[in-house]
């Protein structure tokens, strides 16, 4: 194999372009989760009850399983045309450490699905009759629970992009893996929306899990890509 | 070098495909005699709780399926790195056979669990933290089960079964304390614990009885299923024509 030209870290910040200005191309990739994500969040108040004092109790819960769901939904693109097209093999040939280039692929799936949830949050809160003064924290959790959801995601995505079912297979590989996810994000949000001080708490733990996330995962999305890749 | 010899050899599925058959009665005999006494020493011989009255009973049942569930994932997932580092046919072939034990025996706990809340607690589920817990763990399960499905090549189902054991294994300390600090309502550990276990030998023996049956159990039925692996992944081997062509002349 020929030494490469470019540094790791080059070639990431390569993807991580050649990924945005592709999906800046095609408007509706970034804009269709968001659609879902409010959605799925109007389906509550329908199914439950107007009352605006369950729908405070329920907010936090609401935010955080739309935006699951809604990040479930985004996770199938993370690799797939690029299989199809045989951009992942190139990836894979380049000589560069697949690792780092998976991460970049990851960071830019988060900063077009994930970002724009952390946005559109704080709609859905006041919608469910949140406090304006925990807008904060609420996007704080979703931005460092999405960010771990797209890292774990992305093993799952590996995974199955070699197989013909794709799409529930994924949300049930990664469902049981990002429980934790959800309940430290809901929690936090739980609590900075009545209020209370000890939101830092589970705003930590989702941080610590960020960092472990992102210390592990993308050597096992590189793993499963090459098996899925054989 | 002299010291891997062995474990090459018993890793070459001829060989484990003999050896497995042979375990076979070394395992399940044990397992019958030990869980016959257990059960027979928790439903008769042991005294009825203070509190609980007959329905503790089902703890017999309960907590060894609770442990094997978890002893299961934990086979499961070294015997799936073994078999990604080594690249150990066998391996994966003792992680595939072994899913479908650990997941029975999560169900069963979830099963037996339930029963057991209806009188404890007055309700069939309650979310509490060991039970949401042993749910994700069958969950986890169902995943792994479905994405070896989802592959023809077997190769490829090892593999990428594989990663997602070891992603497993590191999250479940993880889901196990989150759901601890999310609700608690579960009993407090009783068997092992600082000061000894708060029950008296006579419920004790007959638990104990029990884990070691349902461990020797697992270890019966992982043979079993290890060499259906085995038959299936090897079914055009010259060895195993030859071995099934002796069998045949002999009978």
């Amino acid at each position: 194999m020929n030494a490469p030209m470019t540094s790791p870290w080059a070639a990431a910040g390569l993807v991580l372009r050649r990924d945005l200005a592709l999906a800046f191309r095609r408007w509706e990739q970034v804009t269709h989760p968001v659609v879902f994500f409010l959605m799925v969040a109007t389906l509550f108040p329908l199914a439950l009850s107007p009352k605006p004092s369950l729908l405070a109790d329920i907010g936090a819960g609401v935010v955080w399983v739309s935006a699951l769901l809604s990040s479930m939904l985004a996770l199938e693109s993370l690799f797939r045309a690029d299989v199809e097209d045989g951009t992942l093999e190139q990836l894979t040939l380049s000589g560069q450490p697949l690792a780092i280039l998976v991460l970049a692929k990851t960071v830019a799936h988060w900063l077009l699905s994930g970002v724009p949830l952390v946005l559109a949050s704080p709609v859905v809160a006041t919608a469910f009759g949140a406090a304006g003064t925990a807008y904060g924290v609420l996007m704080g959790s979703i931005a460092l629970g999405t960010a771990v959801l797209s890292l774990i995601g992305s093993v799952g995505a590996a995974l199955t992009v070699g197989s013909r079912r794709g799409s529930v297979l994924l949300s049930l590989l990664v469902l049981p893996l990002v429980m934790p996810v959800l309940i430290f994000g809901a929690r936090a949000t739980d609590l900075a929306l009545h209020g209370d001080p000890s939101a830092a708490g589970p705003l930590w733990l989702l941080g610590s899990m960020l960092i472990l996330a992102l210390t592990l995962t993308p050597f096992a999305t590189a793993a499963a890509l090459r098996i899925s890749l054989e | 070098m002299g010291t891997w010899t062995w474990f090459h050899k018993l890793a070459s599925p001829p060989h484990f495909y003999r050896i497995a058959g042979k375990m076979i009665p070394w395992y399940a005999i044990p397992a019958v005699v030990l869980i016959v006494c257990g059960v027979y020493g928790g439903l008769v011989l042991a005294p009825a709780d203070y509190q609980q009255g007959d329905a503790f009973r089902i703890v017999y049942v309960h907590a060894p399926a609770a442990w094997l569930s978890l002893l299961c994932y934990t086979v499961m997932a070294t015997a799936a790195a073994v078999g990604l580092v080594w690249r150990i046919k066998l391996a994966h072939a003792l992680a595939a056979a072994t899913a479908p034990i650990g997941a029975s025996f999560a169900l069963l706990c979830l099963a037996t669990g339930s029963i057991w809340g209806r009188p404890m607690w007055g309700t069939w589920w309650t979310w509490d933290a060991r039970l949401t817990s042993q749910l994700i763990l069958l969950f986890l399960y169902l995943g792994y089960q479905a994405l070896r499905s989802a592959y023809d090549d077997i190769t490829k189902a090892d593999r990428a079964s594989a990663v997602l054991a070891v992603v497993g294994v590191v999250n479940v300390p993880i889901i196990h304390f989150s759901v601890t600090w999310w609700n608690s309502l579960h009993q407090g550990a009783t068997v092992i614990r600082a000061g000894g276990p708060a029950m008296p030998p006579s419920m004790l023996i007959p638990l104990i009885l029990c884990f070691f049956g349902f461990t020797f159990l697992y270890a019966a039925l992982a043979c079993v299923r290890v060499q259906a692996e085995v038959l299936r992944r090897e079914r055009n081997a010259h060895w195993l024509h030859d071995a099934m062509g002796a069998r045949g002349a002999k009978e």
